[in-house]
């Protein structure tokens, strides 16, 4: 069936009243409440929507993957003229992978660990294109060159841990591709990868999708992602659609308050230093969904018509539609951007306080040990000579790629690992050395905040022995006398500070959300009053509209308390919102270094550059100039000779190769570590 | 991989010294070599001349760790550690209490042991994966509900019922084969198979439990959804995908008790009177023989870490990670 | 006083191990997590039936640890007040106390289950008609055995009836009075109607299970009833070799299954979790020594390390007889050696199961939170990684459970289980191995014996089960 070329604009894939649900116990929970779609050849519809709305049991619905617990209520998934739901398991199979392929969000675990990828895809050439012996060796081989793997012939024998995250991820897409499906379903393709891969893999579904005349139903949380790739755009609430528009009317003018909210959540830099627009309240959860329009409860628009009934279908425009009771008029954008203060001019004062932290040539290495008697053979540098300084109220963001050390360097300034070298100076004294009281004493002055809100609260103990655990072991809050009474009334005073009520002191971590839970991870830092907060990736597991309330907090406390941040990220748009200066790494060493205007407006090395380029940007006028890196990230265990990122670099000459560079000062505050930019000694 | 194969030969070494200690420390510092005499001579006997002769015979005469006595390095060799513990690790078990070489009856008796426990393992482990492989198949269904409420009330049932129930049935009420006893050569068989069969069924239950929750873990991974995703029937998941990948901490627990086949099963042996290690030890333990005891102790924990490294090898068969790391 | 108390140890180490369960509950009633954790084992009918034979189980053996040594009264039941108590050198319990008929009414050797006559032929003299005594060979006359039934043997047939008849009844009105108690119970929490508490304690999907455990009761009921009133004049399971009751021996051999299920893990518990958490968390040279003690430990096959352990307490034994008061005391004592071999070889599994759990829970971010507050170690392991571990524990416990119960007959049939003189299981077994070759086949003991072992293990396999669905935090999401 797969032989059927799909010609441009015929409709592919119809779905109607399609409603999921997932059992628990005796009761069927509604995740995907009779949602509607269309798809046409060579279009892709992506689907919008934030953690737990129900696309993802959208796309395995259509295959009819579900889990064991998932079930389909009902439906009808019409796809190439048959429905779907009503065909004998055996015929379905034949569907799956060849009419219509998946892509899934973590290639680390997608592919089966034990088999060589040559296999992995002979398998589906079996199966739907009876090839098999030396035509399925040479149809895979052209897969894989396809898909831009190079030196295909020998990763044909090769297992899936030998391969990178982009790798596998172009290995998972060859796998889609090989039955010729005409409709690809890719959810979440890239949000395990790095940004620059992740723009990479990006660039090649768009390509295999012109090539090939397929649709795709592209499912994913990111607005930067859907502005680069959809054609139209579906926006799911809790279950349901609640938008529907081709991309430049949606990014243009969204009408359903969900979507303007999620606009106005995104942090960027026209609200700088300014408070998020957030979303008030949590998605309600499957088992109490409210009987109106069930974005009522969050939706400061909402009238007495959407809590009592949920809105039907209106048509707004040359194919937009949204399901909202109200008016055009009302729904109007151009409330975000309001809150712009003059925040710009307070961030570009430079920094003339004296440094509350000051870190010289860190380094933290990681033996590597081999052979008979365990010989240490070699060092993973995983931090290799980090410099940086911080003054109070200040925030630095520490940007870079996975693997590229910034964690680590967190960890060993709070001294959770032992440095291999250089010193860390808090408040002008010493870490890592020297007696342990002093130290002790020096630790209630710099706290972290970490990225799992689920891992990093102790399930066993409620929030309030939480929260008490910092004060009561760097005793804060006075002499052991009467402890007990003053650490509840602090307890109850910080959880107010974080914006929860006093009760929550008595309930334990698995009541709260997400965000909640991250809350109290902030409360537990605050509690024993630090000068420094290292954060790690805070807001990286949450969805954008609580990622906003958390930035909000933190951007609030830091006003209030003149609390100094490391902010530890990969995302820009978060780094431009609250940042004061920015050091991007690569591979354990900064390499540039400077405030947030010049290393994000005018960055001058070329991984910076390049890093920029490919984050995706939520506008359609973004410039496309997308700069493609080459290859991935080597391993710090056995970095490139001369300059750590010459080999992915097009600008790269002989002396890269040879010689890393020493810091070129741009101003007073911008350094960058490239041979482009000689010192300025030797540039005269 | 050489490196790494030598470097859990060294590792072994340790812990048989460690294994010695222990055995040396049970059997001659919990109890003076005078008490295991008055013991095994039996209260009427005991007299000082009677002890000191029994000590003397079994060369436990000697100090425990230095002989102050003999000089140079016959100090250290002169011992009981020395001569009872040491020499085990060049294979001089010494003698047993009716004078026999107990090296030589080890050897000769790891053929009739290996007999039975070698097919009992194999069959019972292709038995059990299989039944694992139906039950995980048929998931969520009746059939695997009661295949697993048979698993649960097959492994409440004591070995011991197993033995005699089908000795009861097989040999006494259907008169199909001996009841016990051994041959060699071609009529091997006949003695071989009853005790085959009841060491199948009886290890049946906890294993095809045990392999069946390793598939079940298994088939929730996502690239079983991939492969499913592809077009595959179940059939061809469970086969090529699922079992492949849970071969791997199916090893962990099969490999560690290859070796010590060799060392037979008690239960069985003695139940059927099949002259392997398994009876010996039971034999051994009845007539208190110590010396048998602590050389069957040595070669078991010898063997166990075999086991062990082969585990540790069989892992760089099935896991390419392992593999090419 | 009637009797001197005896407190033998493994006493002291059952009632120990009662509080501790009941503190055990206390503090999972305070935590939230565990408290949900016991009420998803509350509704899981599989785990209430099998806790309620437990249960059951738990009873006798409780009953069989209350020991104590009848004063010896001199005179056909006078006491001579003037001179000094004497007491028996027999140990007794107070389940020996409830079940004197079946302890004291011995025959001479093997009688079938509910027999009046022996299980085998005699050489016995008859008068007969004419006033002579004649030797014949019968199955003579039981001593005990139906001997409210005097010469009218044919009657056993129609009496055993009528008590099983009378023993239903019973056993119906008691569980009417039972499932009457709980329905008003239901009534009363959940403020309804009779009828409504009713058709709630059926109904599947309750906050608690309690169909399956009156339906387990039922069932034990049914069966224990007609037994119990047919004990009081019948050998229900027959007699043994030496003439004793089967069913006392079965019902004794529960404290010994108990003792060696529950005690052995007092010996395990303390060691893998210290030692576990201990090399997961501070690693290095730490872990390097505990996994060498592990490693060396288990690779001694365990039978063995048993059997060398138990040879050489034996002999210990043995030497110094001088050590005990009672026969009871030496067997006792080597009871509790046995569980502390049990225990010492099979700490080893859970020590490494918690090592690697450890080591992942170290990794955790709120240990590095604490750790960041300058938490010391102890209070971070006590904290933080033991609570985090405890479900494990729980798990590990109560799946050796059976495992243990089902070594000790192995154990005992190799001759290195419990003492001889104590009525277990595998001696049991161990007695009764070779009846089976008899002609005719003597067959009760051997399937008493079965009978309640298999119920046992059983019902600790499936409650052992439930607890594991419900602690364990891959599974407690799942229904």
């Amino acid at each position: 069936m797969s032989a059927l070329q799909s010609r441009h604009g015929e409709e592919l894939l119809a779905v109607r009243q399609l409603r999921v649900a997932f059992a628990h116990g005796r009761s069927l929970l509604p995740a995907v409440d009779g949602i509607e779609l269309r798809l046409a050849a060579g279009e892709t519809l992506a689907l919008l929507g934030e953690s737990g709305c129900g696309k993802s049991a959208t796309a395995l619905a259509l295959l009819r993957l579900l889990p064991a617990a998932g079930r389909i209520v009902t439906g009808e998934v019409l796809f190439g003229g048959r429905d779907l739901m009503r065909l004998p398991e055996s015929e379905m199979r034949a569907v799956r992978g060849g009419g219509m392929a998946m892509i899934f969000q973590e290639p680390a675990t997608s592919l089966n660990p034990v088999l060589t990828v040559g296999r992995q895809l002979a398998e589906v050439l079996a199966r739907h294109r009876a090839l098999s012996g030396a035509a399925a060796q040479a149809t895979a081989l052209e897969l894989l060159v396809a898909v831009g793997i190079a030196d295909a012939p020998r990763r044909l024998g090769e297992y899936p841990f030998q391969l990178s995250g982009g790798m596998k991820q172009r290995v998972m897409i060859a796998m889609a591709l090989a039955g010729e499906p005409r409709l690809l379903i890719a959810d979440e393709p890239t949000t395990a990868l790095d940004v620059t891969i992740q723009a990479q893999i990006l660039e090649l579904l768009r390509r295999l999708q012109a090539e090939r005349a397929m649709g795709m139903l592209l499912i994913t949380h990111d607005l930067g992602v859907v502005a680069q790739m959809a054609t139209r755009v579906g926006v799911m609430y809790a279950g349901e659609i609640v938008e529907e528009a081709p991309r430049a009317a949606f990014f243009a003018a969204p009408r359903h308050p969900y979507a303007q909210k999620l606009f106005a959540a995104l942090p960027d830099l026209a609200r700088r230093g300014g408070q998020l627009q957030t979303i008030p309240g949590q998605v309600p959860s499957l088992s109490a969904m409210p009987a109106g329009c069930r974005f009522a409860a969050r939706c400061e628009h909402a009238w007495e018509l959407c809590r009592q009934q949920s809105p039907q279908w209106r048509q707004v425009a040359v194919n937009h539609r949204v399901r909202c009771h109200l008016d055009d008029g009302l729904v109007s954008r151009g409330r975000d951007g309001g809150s712009i203060t003059a925040a710009g001019e307070a961030l570009a004062v430079v920094a003339v306080a004296p440094a509350l932290l000051a870190v010289d040539d860190l380094r933290v290495h990681f033996p590597i040990r081999r052979g008979i008697l365990q010989r240490i053979v070699g060092q993973v540098r995983a931090v290799d000579g980090v410099s940086l300084a911080l003054a109070r109220g200040r925030t630095l963001a520490l940007v870079g790629e996975s693997g590229c050390g910034k964690t680590t360097v967190g960890k060993a300034i709070l001294q959770l690992l032992p440095a291999s070298g250089g010193r860390v100076r808090l408040l002008g004294e010493q870490l890592g050395s020297g007696a342990r009281s002093p130290r002790r004493a020096l630790r209630r002055h710099m706290q972290m905040i970490f990225q799992d809100p689920f891992a990093s609260l102790n399930p066993r103990l409620s929030v309030g022995e939480i929260i008490a655990e910092g004060m009561r072991a760097l005793a804060v809050g006075g002499p052991a006398a009467g402890r007990r009474a003053t650490n509840a009334a602090a307890v109850a005073a910080v959880l107010q500070q974080v914006g929860l009520p006093a009760e929550a002191a008595g309930r334990y971590p698995h009541e709260f959300s997400g965000g909640q839970r991250q809350r109290i991870a902030i409360a537990r830092a605050l509690a024993v009053q630090p000068d420094l907060v290292i954060c790690d990736e805070p807001t990286s597991a949450l969805d954008v509209s609580v990622q906003a309330q958390i930035l909000n907090l933190l951007a609030t406390l830091q006003g209030e308390l003149g609390l100094a941040y490391l902010f530890i990220t990969h995302n820009f748009a978060v780094v431009d919102h609250l940042a004061h200066e920015v050091a991007v790494m690569y591979l354990g060493r900064i390499v540039e270094h400077g405030l947030v205007d010049e290393v994000l407006r005018s960055p001058r090395h070329p991984y910076t550059r390049a890093l920029l380029s490919a984050v995706p940007s939520p506008r359609l006028d973004a410039t496309s100039g997308f700069i493609r890196l080459p290859g991935e990230i080597p391993s710090p265990a056995a970095p490139p000779a001369g300059c750590h990122f010459h080999p992915r670099c097009r600008q790269a000459s002989e002396l890269c190769r040879q010689k890393y560079p020493p810091p070129s000062r741009l101003s007073a505050t911008h350094a960058v570590h490239c041979h482009l930019y000689p010192p300025a000694g030797e540039r005269d | 991989m050489l490196a790494y194969i030598i470097r859990r030969l060294l590792y072994a070494l340790p812990i048989l010294i460690g294994v010695n200690l222990i055995t040396f420390a049970l059997f001659f510092v919990v109890n003076t070599p005078d008490d295991m005499a008055r013991m095994q001579l039996g209260v009427k006997r005991v007299t000082p001349e009677a002890i000191d002769r029994w000590k003397a015979e079994r060369g436990y005469d000697k100090p425990l760790f230095f002989n102050a006595e003999a000089g140079g390095g016959a100090a250290l060799t002169e011992t009981i550690f020395f001569s009872k513990s040491a020499r085990m690790f060049v294979g001089d078990f010494g003698r047993a209490e009716d004078g026999r070489d107990i090296a030589r009856e080890i050897v000769s008796r790891m053929g009739p042991s290996l007999a039975i426990a070698l097919p009992t393992f194999i069959i019972g482990l292709l038995v059990s994966v299989s039944f694992a492989l139906l039950l995980t198949f048929f998931r969520a269904t009746y059939l695997d509900f009661w295949g697993v409420v048979l698993c649960v009330a097959m492994m409440s049932i004591s070995g011991l019922f197993y033995i005699i129930g089908g000795q009861y049935l097989v040999s006494k009420l259907w008169k199909l084969v001996p009841i016990s006893g051994y041959g060699g050569g071609l009529d091997a068989w006949k003695f071989v198979i009853l005790p085959v069969l009841i060491g199948v069924v009886s290890g049946i239950g906890s294993s095809t439990r045990w392999y069946r929750t390793i598939f079940i873990e298994e088939i929730a991974r996502d690239y079983v959804r991939t492969a499913r995703a592809k077009g595959l029937a179940e059939a061809a998941v469970l086969f090529r995908h699922v079992l492949r990948n849970a071969l791997i901490p199916i090893l962990t627990g099969v490999v560690v008790v290859i070796p010590l086949l060799f060392m037979g099963s008690l239960l069985t042996e003695s139940f059927f009177g099949i002259p392997g290690l398994g009876s010996y030890t039971i034999d051994a333990i009845n007539a208190q023989d110590f010396a048998v005891v602590r050389a069957m102790v040595f070669i078991g924990s010898l063997l166990y870490i075999v086991g062990l490294i082969l585990t540790d090898l069989s892992y760089t068969f099935v896991d390419p990670r392992i593999r090419f790391n | 006083m009637p009797f001197l108390p005896v407190i033998l140890w493994s006493d002291v180490l059952i009632w120990l191990l009662l509080l501790a369960a009941i503190l055990l509950g206390w503090l999972s009633a305070r935590n939230p997590l565990w408290r949900t954790a016991w009420q998803r084992v509350g509704r899981s009918r599989a785990g209430m039936a099998s806790a309620t034979l437990l249960l059951a189980f738990a009873v006798v053996g409780l009953l069989d640890s209350l020991h104590y040594r009848p004063r010896l009264t001199v005179d056909g039941g006078q006491e001579a007040p003037a001179q000094p108590a004497t007491y028996a050198v027999e140990v007794l319990s107070l389940l020996d106390a409830l079940l004197t008929p079946l302890r004291t009414r011995n025959e001479k050797t093997y009688s079938e289950p509910l027999a009046t006559r022996a299980h085998a032929k005699e050489t016995i003299e008859v008068r007969g008609s004419d006033g002579r005594l004649q030797q014949t060979r019968d199955h003579p006359r039981l001593r005990y055995g139906g001997a409210h039934l005097g010469a009218d043997e044919e009657q056993r047939d129609a009496d055993v009836a009528g008590r099983v008849l009378q023993a239903l009844g019973l056993a119906l009105l008691a569980w009417a009075a039972v499932a009457v108690a709980v329905c008003g119970g239901v009534a009363r929490a959940q403020a309804s109607g009779w009828r409504q508490a009713w058709r709630r304690l059926w109904r599947s999907g309750g906050d608690f299970a309690w169909s399956a455990v009156l339906c387990a009761l039922a069932a034990l009921l049914l069966l224990a009833m007609p037994v119990a009133l047919l004990a009081t004049d019948y050998h229900v399971f027959g007699t043994d070799k030496v003439g004793q009751d089967v069913l006392y021996q079965v019902l004794k051999s529960v404290r010994t299954a108990l003792v060696i299920g529950l005690v052995t893990t007092l010996v395990m518990l303390p060691l893998s979790v210290l030692l576990g958490v201990l090399a997961g968390y501070f690693r290095g040279w730490v872990d390097d020594i505990i996994q060498y003690l592990y490693t060396t430990l288990s690779s001694i096959p365990g039978v063995l390390l048993i059997a060398a352990a138990v040879l050489m307490m034996q002999v210990l034994i043995d030497t110094h007889p001088q050590w005990f008061a009672t026969a009871a005391e030496r067997a006792d004592l080597r009871l509790l050696a046995l569980c502390f071999i049990l225990g010492v070889t099979s700490w080893t599994g859970l020590c490494r199961l918690l090592r690697g759990e450890t080591l992942k829970l170290r990794e955790l971010e709120y240990i590095q939170a604490a750790q960041a507050f300058g938490v010391s170690s102890l209070r971070i392991i006590g904290r933080h990684i033991v609570p985090n571990l405890m479900h494990i524990v729980i798990i590990a416990l109560v799946m050796d459970f059976s495992s243990l119960v089902l070594a000790e007959a192995v154990l005992s049939y190799v001759g290195i289980g419990v003492d001889p003189t104590m009525i277990s299981f595998g001696t049991m077994i161990n007695n009764a191995r070779l009846e089976l070759a008899r002609e005719p086949m003597v067959w009760w003991s051997l399937s008493a014996a079965f009978f309640f072992m298999f119920s046992l293990v059983l019902a600790a396999n499936l409650f052992a089960d439930a607890v594991r669905d419900a602690f364990d935090p891959r599974l407690a999401g799942s229904p």
